[in-house]
């Protein structure tokens, strides 16, 4: 496998008249944790469904896990690991059951089912909740169950969606944590989030704007190139380009 | 100072559920007020009673000195109210939204016109686009002047900016600002944190109970012990290491800084900085920039909100983020 | 392999963890079986008959005391007059008739009698029944007095005429399309109301509505009558529909069906709001509003199985629903062509229902979210 997990060039959608998608670079290294974010509207959705093999480009090229965009989507579909901010698991089932559904899916035997279950919920510290079902389980243990399932098939490349959206501080934490371990296994990871804190725990992050690529680096290299003190601050310089980021604070 | 809006040990449960637990607050007139906390805290059934559409189970709560459960349609009269996640119709465009609202309270848009003028200049452009086509930004500030066009005294916003990017959170906020300069008594809830600086009071709420209720300063400068920060270029690592440290209490990442803090309670910031930088050393993580921190809202929630998996309570938020019960 | 078996398995678990859709699925077919097979009758008793005797004898006599011993039959009424037959169909009194000629007995014994059968058209699957019955009873008569006066060998001495009022061509769709009529209406009004009051409670303009000065009688009107209009023209095209394309007559007062009609939507809007009153989901209350409507008018309001051959306990329940009475209304305008003095305690019964059904509605609307 190469050391490029993903590699987009000139990457591009559009729908009708309107480019949502536009002629975007970057690639994302093998192993990083890597910040796709954008304000709504800006490109963001779009893109990350046409890296996931859910939706063709217009144009340029993309290859994920070294399968190309245009003609391997299935194999995409079965490399990667996906996490949606809007469902995550069966509500009325228990974890248990959600981890033994997905392993079949993911075309796991048994006995891999049977121990990564095992791993995962000892980890998870879930004890007896693992037996009910996840409508019952605080939110918190939801999300990091959900992120769980989206990686019990091993996956290269792992998308979380808006991973930890209304989740308590110390509970958001305990997530990126999960991140940080999976990036040490090997696992690439792409996140896109709205907490602007969090962008500071990715190794690489890229901003769009209006369908383009405003911004790419490490958030410290691009503190540093936009004159921001955080990134926050950067958003508003890229997506406002006048306005002064310092106006709004208290 | 009057009190816009008292509460006074609301109670309210769904089922085994308790959502609000014997929550007291006031907020003052002319105040732009905070509920911060995350998901499931109990913010939207506080709101909720607050604007008359359910009751407290037990307790007491008024709005313009007026009480929720007795006097139901005067208080409806003078408040303006977001719920969560933009309750606009979508079919309908910017305008006729707007007109519909200020008609259903006996009034006209052209009435309210120089309060919601800042906020509409910005939505001007779009007036005859349908509200399902606008973007978060857009409909946010929409229902906030559908909100305000009847000229309400008090304004409950739940959770406004949740799930908009952070531009136009800036913004949103920006206006919230000037509303209040204007006059108007601002109640608004959020799960983002870095937000409660924005307001002149806040209270920080997790699971249905009262964490803090004051300024945001306050409630930061309130963190009973020094707060290190520990700047690394290997920051898992880091992590790891400091976990590792026999006085930890907690270490917990914020962007690219770790926050520690000691179990020993008379420990002083300077000697836990020489402390953790040699420990870090030997650790094998060189070159650590360690300094005392001041404490943010969030470190003070942190240290107050205890340990989230230790009441398994059952999300009262039911199915799924973005629900409301 | 496994993930399809992963799947398969997946589905159970839901259906067995949602208890309450599993009963309804269970349960209705057999409540369904149930109701169908007791509403389905076609056989017809208690068949409401009418006889003309201008002057009786002895055969006429003894012809009649037969009817009214052959059990299907009572007997409401023996006129003296042919003309007094027709208000009593009109008002749906009776169901059939049987005319005799002027001196019967004499006529008979000369070997040809004249005898006259009326049946009301407006009953689907009943008339040819009815008048199956009536023959049969004639016929039974003959046989029996055979040896009684001159007779030709295979010859019948009585000739019963059969005539079919209201529907002489028995046209189904002139059967039909009145019902139908008032299925369709009532199905599209309780949908859109429940729609429409689901989908402000989806998309939380509700809640924001809530708080205001508005009251829910207010919100409830507003949610009301928009849809009485556009039920009133839907009213009026299926009307002309009946007409142009299966030329159902329309023998009485246009205003008077589209005044029922619209008491009849007002109703069925109300019902709509009643069954969204619970449920914050537009597909729950769309099936909620169909189920509510479908079901009681496809087998109880008349429009395709008549009610008086349904046992007493359904009979009872039919009374409950709007579109019975519409069905009586539609019916006996349409094709009766029968004016006010007939309809009105039909029409008295959908202006209570109304009121109540609305009333109803605006009490299940709350003020508050709970």
């Amino acid at each position: 496998m190469t050391d490029v997990a993903i590699d987009a060039h000139d990457l591009t959608r559009t729908f009708g008249s309107f480019t949502a998608v536009d002629r975007i670079t970057f690639d994302v290294r093998a192993g990083e944790v890597f910040g796709f974010l954008g304000a709504n509207g800006a490109g963001k959705t779009t893109a990350i469904r046409m890296l996931t093999g859910l939706l063709t480009p217009s144009g340029g090229a993309a290859k994920v896990a070294g399968h190309d965009v245009y003609t391997e989507s299935e194999a995409i579909k079965r490399t990667i690991g996906y996490m949606s901010q809007r469902f995550s698991l069966y509500e009325d089932l228990s974890p248990r059951e959600n981890i033994r559904l997905y392993g079949g899916i993911y075309d796991l035997t048994l006995k891999q089912i049977r121990e990564r279950s095992e791993q995962m919920l000892s980890r998870l510290g879930m004890g007896a909740a693992a037996g009910r079902p996840v409508r019952e389980l605080p939110l918190g243990w939801r999300q990091k169950l959900a992120l769980s399932v989206a990686l019990l098939h091993r996956p290269a490349i792992v998308f979380l969606d808006e991973p930890t959206s209304g989740v308590d501080p110390v509970t958001r934490r305990q997530f990126w944590e999960l991140i940080y371990e999976t990036a040490r296994g090997g696992t690439t990871v792409l996140v896109t989030t709205h907490y602007m804190d969090e962008a500071e725990y990715c190794d690489r992050i890229s901003i769009m704007v209006a369908g383009r690529i405003g911004a790419l680096g490490t958030p410290a290299e691009l503190k540093q190139q936009f004159v921001v003190s955080s990134i926050d601050d950067l958003f508003v310089r890229l997506a406002r380009p006048g306005s002064d980021p310092d106006a709004g604070a208290k | 100072m009057s009190n816009s809006v008292t509460a006074d040990r609301v109670v309210k449960a769904f089922g085994a559920n308790t959502a609000l637990d014997r929550v007291s607050f006031d907020v003052r007139a002319g105040e732009l007020f905070g509920f911060i906390g995350p998901d499931g805290g109990g913010k939207t059934t506080l709101f909720r009673i607050l604007v008359t559409v359910m009751t407290p189970d037990s307790g007491r709560a008024t709005v313009l000195g007026l009480d929720v459960v007795r006097d139901m349609w005067a208080i409806r009269q003078r408040v303006g109210y977001m719920p969560g996640r933009f309750s606009l119709y979508p079919d309908l465009s910017v305008e006729e939204n707007l007109r519909f609202f200020a008609a259903v309270f006996d009034t006209t848009v052209e009435a309210s016109y120089d309060q919601i003028a800042p906020i509409y200049e910005q939505l001007a452009p779009f007036k005859d686009r349908r509200a399902a086509a606008l973007s978060g930004g857009m409909k946010q500030k929409l229902a906030l002047c559908c909100a305000l066009v009847h000229k309400p005294e008090v304004l409950f916003l739940d959770e406004p900016t949740t799930g908009v990017d952070a531009v136009s959170r800036r913004e949103f906020w920006d206006l919230l600002g000037r509303l209040r300069d204007g006059g108007l008594t601002i109640v608004v809830s959020t799960p983002y944190m870095d937000e409660a600086d924005r307001c002149d009071r806040v209270a920080l709420i997790q699971r249905g109970r009262l964490l803090a209720v004051d300024t945001p300063r306050t409630i930061a400068e309130s963190f009973d012990r020094p707060l290190i920060g520990i700047r690394a270029a290997r920051r898992y690592e880091a992590l790891l290491a400091l976990r590792r440290f026999p006085h930890v209490h907690s270490v917990l990442p914020f962007g690219e800084v770790h926050h520690y803090t000691d179990t020993r309670a008379d420990a002083s910031a300077g000697a836990l900085v020489s402390e953790l930088r040699q420990f870090l050393e030997r650790e094998g993580i060189g070159g650590a920039e360690v300094t005392p921190v001041a404490p943010t809202v969030e470190d003070a929630f942190i240290a107050r909100m205890g340990n989230p998996e230790a009441a398994e309570a059952p999300d009262p938020a039911g199915s799924g983020r973005g629900t409301r019960d | 392999m496994r993930s399809l078996l992963g799947l398969l398995r997946k589905e159970v678990q839901h259906i067995r963890r949602d208890p309450r859709t599993l009963a309804v699925v269970l349960m209705l077919p057999v409540v369904q079986v149930v109701l169908f097979g007791f509403a389905i009758r076609t056989d017809v008793d208690h068949v409401r008959l009418a006889i003309v005797d201008p002057a009786p004898d002895e055969t006429t006599l003894a012809m009649r005391s037969r009817f009214t011993s052959a059990g299907v039959f009572e007997v409401k009424a023996v006129l003296q007059r042919l003309e007094d037959l027709e208000p009593l169909f009109q008002s749906g009194d009776i169901q059939e008739g049987v005319v005799f000629e002027r001196d019967f007995a004499a006529k008979l014994r000369d070997g040809d009698a004249q005898m006259l059968i009326v049946t009301d058209g407006t009953e689907p699957n009943t008339a040819s029944l009815l008048q199956a019955y009536a023959q049969s009873v004639v016929f039974a008569y003959q046989r029996e007095s055979a040896g009684v006066g001159r007779s030709s060998p295979g010859g019948l001495a009585i000739t019963a005429q059969v005539r079919t009022r209201f529907n002489p061509t028995r046209e189904s769709s002139n059967l039909f399309v009145p019902g139908l009529m008032a299925f369709v209406l009532t199905i599209i009004s309780s949908l859109m109301t429940a729609i429409s009051l689901t989908r402000e409670k989806e998309t939380g303009t509700l809640e924001a509505l809530l708080v205001s000065p508005l009251r829910p009688w207010s919100i409830i009107v507003g949610k009301v009558f928009p849809y009485l209009v556009i039920g009133f023209i839907s009213a009026i095209a299926v009307i002309v529909e009946a007409r142009l394309i299966f030329h159902v007559p329309m023998r009485g007062s246009l205003l008077l069906l589209l005044a029922d009609a619209l008491l009849f939507i007002l109703a069925s809007l109300s019902l709509g709001i009643l069954v969204s009153a619970r449920t914050s989901s537009q597909r729950v209350a769309m099936m909620g509003a169909a189920l509510a409507t479908m079901l009681p008018n496809i087998l109880l309001s008349g429009f395709i199985f008549p009610v008086e051959s349904m046992p007493l306990a359904l009979r009872l329940l039919s009374n409950l629903i709007p579109g019975r009475w519409f069905v009586e209304i539609a019916r006996g305008i349409m094709l009766k062509g029968v004016g006010l003095e007939y309809v009105w305690p039909q029409s008295v019964v959908l202006v209570v229902m109304s009121l109540v059904l609305l009333t109803a509605a605006a009490r299940s609307f709350n003020a508050r979210l709970e």
